[in-house]
């Protein structure tokens, strides 16, 4: 059983708040626990208002937390900033203009990603030379076009491009985890399946921890081998493996029945 | 004759303000203001420096380190301290008015007669008028703009690059956005420092109010350049800018032959910026009016709203 390993990243007792000190206080995150395994892929689920971003945003350390710790396997990153982070994670945002520098080009944008938390220094990039390589990437990305673009600054791709373009530099630099937040809600439903495709392809073959939110059920059921439920900023349902597998819409509608 | 090279050697030497304004304005998309304390600062230092025997290019560079000291506080200012873009530079620019007086020695003009400059170097008094700073701002220009180039190639470049361009995705693969700002802040602030050095020498004199006006002066070589040239990648628009600068005092020299005097320069220098900026806008107005002639005006908008290199379309 995986619980006897040690996770690899273990949240306990999170509690995340906005308007600290106002009279709107509000937790977002509640007294949150949750251990993500490697190899999990996890879809997160939730309503509005739930904390399903917050958690991301607690992960990736750009909300500190109020209280809880937050450990990376033996590792306390609870106070780690958002750059060192870096060096171990990866995101993907829900809006494709987010996580692309639109005056730069494709094959640019892939050589900054490819050094995600290393430190920048004086040595020319060599660009060039690393065209094949970028080639044969986007390659993997088949369908969309993006390997013949790779000179096209970003902001004249279309967003379904721009989304695969994400995904490949949030993963050429294999991360110990992956963020995923809700990556495909922008695009057209086609454009959207081939992401959530390729994306799941990747995640497989590489074994990439990785955490998903969703708002689609059915991608939640059909991807991952674990799904979780947030509410009021805690983890309400966790299943995994068979259980998961086994798992009915209906059984899950009926679950967000019954916590509104 | 004689104007025009005067005018090309001016364009060469203001350059250097163009130059560094484009890393703040056009790659960090940070409207410094600190710039107009910065370039009186740099001249300050380095006239202080000479008048107390020290040769003229150490003094010049000590400029440029003073400079960077001011860009740094901006920097820090905005950062750390979290104070407005624009405030944090307005507020660098009034401490400097005083500090320039300080380092001046409480006089708002001290003057460099009879003490040597880089102008009054063997080789340079040896050329024909005015060829001078044309032969000084030339290499000066070159090798900044020549470090520049090779800069924005390497990683740390790239890096700083990003930041401008997509603060969010930056930070998302680990860049420290906030040094990023702050070191372009204290090398464009540097370079202001070094041309107001270069500058002052050349005028044989520093002035508390050399510093008025000067950001407008700057943002027109980078803007002329980029409404000349039109579509560049990154390296050409620096050079660009440079040829901006020139085309700038060549308009300068015309308007004066005209009959204008130096003190309606500023106001001419702001009408020329404002027209080009408004282009966009008076080309949807031309457009709905005049159809034809707004779109001879689609060139001048397409080059006004790109910021960095636009690659293909």
């Amino acid at each position: 059983m995986t619980n006897s390993q040690t996770p690899l990243l273990s949240l306990k007792d999170i509690v995340t708040k906005v308007n600290t000190g106002t009279a709107n206080e509000v937790n977002i995150l509640n007294g949150l626990n949750l251990d993500v395994y490697d190899g999990d892929f996890i879809t997160v689920l939730g309503s509005n208002g739930a904390g399903k971003s917050t958690l991301f945003n607690t992960i990736s350390g750009e909300l500190p937390v109020d209280s809880g710790t937050i450990h990376l396997r033996d590792r306390d990153i609870t106070h780690m900033t958002v750059e060192k982070r870096t060096a171990f994670l990866a995101r993907v945002f829900q809006d494709p203009k987010m996580g692309t520098a639109p005056r730069m080009t494709v094959a640019e944008n892939l050589l900054l990603a490819s050094q995600r938390g290393q430190r920048r220094t004086l040595r020319l990039r060599r660009l060039k030379s690393q065209l094949p390589h970028f080639k044969e990437l986007t390659d993997t990305m088949d369908g969309n076009g993006l390997s013949q673009r790779l000179n096209t600054a970003t902001e004249n791709l279309s967003g379904g491009q721009r989304q695969a373009l994400s995904f490949l530099m949030a993963t050429e630099q294999r991360p110990d985890l992956l963020l995923l937040d809700e990556h495909t809600a922008a695009l057209d439903p086609k454009t959207s399946d081939q992401l959530m495709t390729q994306t799941n392809q990747r995640v497989t073959q590489e074994h990439l921890t990785c955490l998903m939110i969703t708002h689609h059920l059915d991608d939640a059921l059909k991807y991952g081998n674990r799904l979780i439920v947030l509410d009021q900023g805690q983890v309400k349902f966790d299943v995994r493996d068979d259980k998961k597998s086994q798992l009915t819409k209906e059984q899950l509608l009926g679950f967000f029945d019954i916590i509104e | 004759m004689s104007m025009i090279v005067s005018s090309i050697g001016q364009g060469l030497l203001w350059a250097t303000l163009g130059v560094a304004l484009f890393l703040t304005f056009r790659i960090l998309d940070f409207p410094d203001m600190t710039v107009e304390g910065t370039f009186p600062l740099g001249a300050a230092t380095a006239v202080m420096a000479i008048s107390h025997g020290m040769g003229p290019i150490t003094a010049s560079l000590l400029a440029f380190a003073a400079g960077a000291v001011t860009g740094l506080i901006t920097g820090l200012l905005y950062t750390k301290g979290k104070v407005p873009i624009l405030l944090a530079g307005i507020l660098v620019m009034t401490a400097c008015l005083s500090i320039n007086l300080r380092v001046m020695g409480g006089s708002s003009n001290v003057s460099l007669l009879g003490k040597k400059t880089i102008f009054s170097a063997h080789f340079l008094t040896t050329l024909p008028k005015y060829f001078d700073s044309v032969f000084v701002g030339l290499v000066v220009i070159s090798i900044i703009t020549i470090l520049l180039i090779v800069f924005l190639q390497t990683n740390l470049g790239q890096a700083f690059i990003v930041t401008g361009d997509n603060r969010e995705m930056a930070r998302s693969i680990g860049i420290n956005t906030d040094n990023m700002t702050i070191m372009g802040l204290m090398v464009s602030n540097g370079i202001v420092g070094l041309g107001g050095a270069l500058i002052a020498q050349n005028n044989g004199y520093a002035d508390v109010s050399m510093g008025i006006g000067i950001i407008v002066i700057a943002l027109a070589s980078i803007i002329i350049g980029e409404v000349v040239f039109g579509e560049l990648t990154l390296n050409q628009r620096l050079v660009a800018v440079i040829l901006g600068s020139i085309l700038y005092q060549l308009v300068r020299l015309l308007v004066l032959q005209l009959g204008f005097n130096t003190n309606d320069m500023n106001l001419l220098s702001a009408l020329i910026l404002a027209i080009c900026l408004m282009l966009p806008q008076l080309n949807k107005t031309l457009n709905r009016v005049f159809p034809q002639l707004g779109k001879s005006l689609q060139h001048l908008k397409d080059v006004l709203q790109k910021g960095v290199a636009r690659y293909d379309k």
